[in-house]
């Protein structure tokens, strides 16, 4: 032993070898200064002639002005939707709507290098998510939807399917071109025209999509983007020429959204926050789960919905895991969005930097054991290391609350039942995950808990194919695959 | 159990060794190999990873003139480029061991030499001990091992563990390293179990592959051997070394296993001490993407010398 303390120590005096920096290049991006509002096929300036500036949350340095649409704008918006929809969308055969969803997935996949850098700069994601997650995902939705638009009739067998009207779209800035996909591409598929608004920190990449689309040759009006804050949202859900509205956010925000639609005619689909349990046994494959661990909620900075937030640890390996799970969180890099070795990019905006710093000091208030992360910190932009809270109460507000950060709160369990019980004991449902070498033990937990989404062995994996949404606060509704058809048609 | 390090440990129950998720393991792995190593990190790891390869010899054709030429070569890299570091070592069959010996001389290089029946390692245990105190009375520095994986995959754990033992015993001050040949055990989970016997049986360095079967040294297995040195570290506080061998032909790759040793076990591990490339080829490959970084152009391989 003496000896290899020796060893150890001679050892350690060495340099470490550190990776020089790999920024992907912006050379190839081209943005405008300014964007107006995508409406009936022309860009259009905003009638109150204001405009809100996109931060890069990675240096704090403005990218480019954005329009911000009022009533106005919005019930132009909707009018043109409705004009194409009565004209020319709700005739087009599903063939040639297809067509189109073709194409523009198509284009997508030849611009992938620009959207993924634009959307690294803009919302904060390191670059290796936007170019292997974000922006894959989002022409791969264009392609299975463009799949489904002349086969309706074989989804829904010995129906008749109907396009809803004018769909009106809000989505957030966690991923702002998949989810513009994830609404885009169903709406589009079963013959609605939509107005789409996204969200005010994280305008650009959906404003390049509209460009694309403008280009795709797709009908003036068919596709609508307005953008600005939640007035102009609220302007969306409450026009009464829509049809349908589909939220992705916040509870809070989805709780407005119901009961502004509330006695209305409109269908609409919410899909909301989490706060997902990630649970590891005993016998689950333990590097494997740590890594799993990692991706559940470090994804993103944990800017994700079905994030895994609340870890629950088996007793008998809690210590295990608990130190792997330090030692992993030391090595993981963050830091410039743009940098192709960055494993946790910028905060998306000031707000919510200031929320998820709110909760770590509540946390540190209600007396948890917290551990950051040691990994150096980059002097400019919204940055916050990942945090594990230790021995956390399960009537902590950390544990109850969404922080939508990269915030861990880790509790441990000892049988079955009582992990059952604390996992379902929130009010949302949205996703969980189940660690265990055991095929009959998953089996068990998928059937008992209440989520929409529950993963085994693995954490936040995402296919078109598959259908993603929530129970409970969650919200309801289906996004993906067959389901999400369902979302936007009539069935008669 | 007649290893003397052993008696101070805990032997762990190895038919419950930790199981090892093969999908999360690819997942893993793939996210290593996505690091991008650019400019001085990249010419800071070839060097590196030239200073840790056993250049090695292993065929039935080898004759004491190619084994000195190979020597040559482990000190004399590549002349034109200054300021080169050497390999770790120079690794050979026992009946070689002392051309390479002198061969080498005083330059600091090691001699290791395969032994236990290389490479199938199907012989008596008297004939593996045997051949292990001839190569180490012949001089060599660090003794490379094969497991019985027969006996392994029979579930006769103890025997593997004992035999490895043994084989530590009789190579007195030459470390050791634990080939477990990891093509023939199959899956992670024997792997993962197959690193804990050698560990606790006294490996100073435990070894994938011979080079003489395929899969050889896969990233996935690497990976689940380095975990296992972790482990097997934190409990004990003894460090083990690391050495894949066979199919890393690529600097590309040799970066990318360097990348995963720093981010699984750590820097302290970083370092011809604990780990090792097995590899012929390799060297050549460093060499020519080191003068491409010098002068912006590949050279033909005819400018690096072939032993």
């Amino acid at each position: 032993m003496a000896k290899n303390k020796q060893q150890k120590a001679k050892a350690s005096k060495k340099k470490t070898w550190d990776l020089s920096p790999a920024p992907e290049s912006t050379s190839h991006v081209q943005l405008k200064k300014k964007y107006e509002l995508y409406i009936d096929g022309k860009w259009v300036k905003p009638t109150s002639g204001k405009y809100f500036p996109s931060i890069n949350p990675g240096n704090e340095e403005k990218i480019a002005d954005v329009a911000h649409a009022d009533a106005k704008d919005v019930d132009k918006a909707v009018k043109a939707a409705r004009k194409a929809y009565d004209n020319v969308w709700s005739k087009m055969s599903g063939k040639e709507r297809g067509k189109y969803l073709f194409r523009i997935a198509r284009m997508i996949q030849e611009r992938a290098r620009e959207f993924a850098v634009i959307e690294s700069m803009d919302g904060g994601k390191p670059i290796r998510e936007s170019r292997d997650v974000d922006v894959p995902l989002a022409a791969n939705h264009f392609f299975y939807y463009a799949g489904w638009a002349d086969k309706l009739e074989f989804a829904f067998p010995n129906r008749k399917v109907e396009a809803l009207g004018v769909a009106g779209q809000i989505i957030p800035w966690n991923f702002p071109l998949l989810m513009a996909a994830w609404k885009i591409a169903p709406a589009l598929a079963t013959g609605n025209t939509i107005v789409i608004k996204p969200a005010e920190t994280t305008s650009l990449t959906a404003l390049k999509l509209a460009e694309l689309i403008h280009e795709a040759g797709v009908p003036p009006g068919v596709v609508n983007v307005v953008t600005g804050f939640g007035d102009t949202g609220a302007e969306i859900v409450n026009h009464p020429d829509v049809n349908k509205v589909a939220f992705t956010g916040s509870t809070n925000v989805g709780k407005l959204i119901q009961n502004a639609i509330a006695g209305t005619k409109k269908k609409s689909t919410l899909e909301l926050g989490g706060k997902s349990a990630n649970i590891i046994f005993e016998d689950a494959p333990i590097d494997q789960a740590v890594e799993g661990i990692v991706n559940g909620i470090f994804f993103n900075q944990g800017h994700v919905c079905c994030a895994g937030s609340r870890l629950f640890v088996q007793e008998g390996v809690a210590d295990q895991v608990i130190k792997k799970l330090k030692n992993r969180l030391d090595h993981l890099y963050i830091g410039d969005p743009l940098d192709k070795n960055t494993d946790v990019g910028a905060i998306n905006s000031k707000e919510q930097l200031d929320t998820i710093r709110k909760y770590i000091e509540i946390g540190k208030n209600e007396g948890n054991d917290i551990y950051e992360s040691s990994c150096n910190m980059p002097s400019k932009g919204y940055f916050c290391k990942p945090t594990l809270v230790l021995n956390v109460a399960q009537s902590s507000k950390l544990v109850q609350e969404e922080i939508f950060g990269p915030v861990l709160t880790v509790q441990t369990f000892r049988t079955v039942d009582e992990v059952i019980q604390k996992a379902n004991n929130t009010p949302y449902g949205l996703a969980a995950g189940v660690w265990t070498d055991k095929g009959s033990k998953i089996f068990n937990l998928t059937g008992k808990l209440r989520a929409g989404v529950i993963w085994a062995n693995t954490y936040n994996r995402f296919d078109p194919v598959s259908p993603f949404g929530g129970y409970k606060e969650s919200g309801f509704g289906r996004e993906g695959g067959l389901h999400g058809l369902e979302a936007y048609v009539k069935l008669a | 159990m007649k290893s003397s390090a052993s008696k101070k440990l805990n032997i762990p129950d190895f038919r419950f060794t930790p199981t090892i998720d093969k999908v999360g393991v690819e997942e893993r792995v793939a996210r290593i190999q996505s690091r991008s190593i650019k400019k001085e990190s990249k010419v800071e790891g070839m060097k590196m990873a030239l200073n840790m390869i056993d250049l090695t010899t292993l065929e039935g054709k080898d004759t004491p003139g190619k084994v000195k030429q190979l020597c040559y070569k482990a000190q004399h890299l590549h002349d034109h480029y200054p300021d080169l570091p050497t390999v770790a070592a120079v690794c050979v069959y026992p009946s070689m061991v002392k051309t390479a010996k002198k061969a080498l001389g005083n330059s600091g290089i090691k001699v290791a030499s395969v032994s236990t029946a290389f490479p199938s390692g199907q012989a008596p245990r008297n004939i593996k001990l045997d051949d292990t105190k001839f190569a180490v009375d012949q001089g060599a520095d660090e003794i490379d091992m094969v497991i019985s994986r027969g006996e392994f995959l029979a579930g006769n754990y103890d025997f593997v563990f004992d035999e490895i033992a043994a084989i530590k015993e009789a190579c007195g001050q030459a470390r050791l390293k634990v080939i477990l040949e990891t093509g023939e055990l199959v899956t992670l989970d024997n792997v993962r179990r197959a690193s804990e016997i050698a560990m606790y049986a006294g490996a100073d360095f435990i070894k994938t592959s011979t080079g003489k079967i395929q899969p050889a040294a896969t990233m996935q297995v690497t990976y689940t051997m380095l975990m296992a040195i972790k482990d097997y570290y934190d409990k004990t506080g003894i460090m083990v070394g690391m050495k894949p061998a066979g199919g890393i032909s690529k600097s590309k790759l040799a970066l990318h296993n360097l990348i995963m040793v720093k981010e699984t076990v750590g820097d302290d591990w970083l370092d011809n001490e604990w780990f090792r490339f097995g590899a012929s080829s390799l060297a050549n490959d460093i060499l020519m993407q080191l003068v491409k970084q010098q002068t912006g152009a590949y050279q033909s391989g005819d400018y690096f010398s072939i032993d």
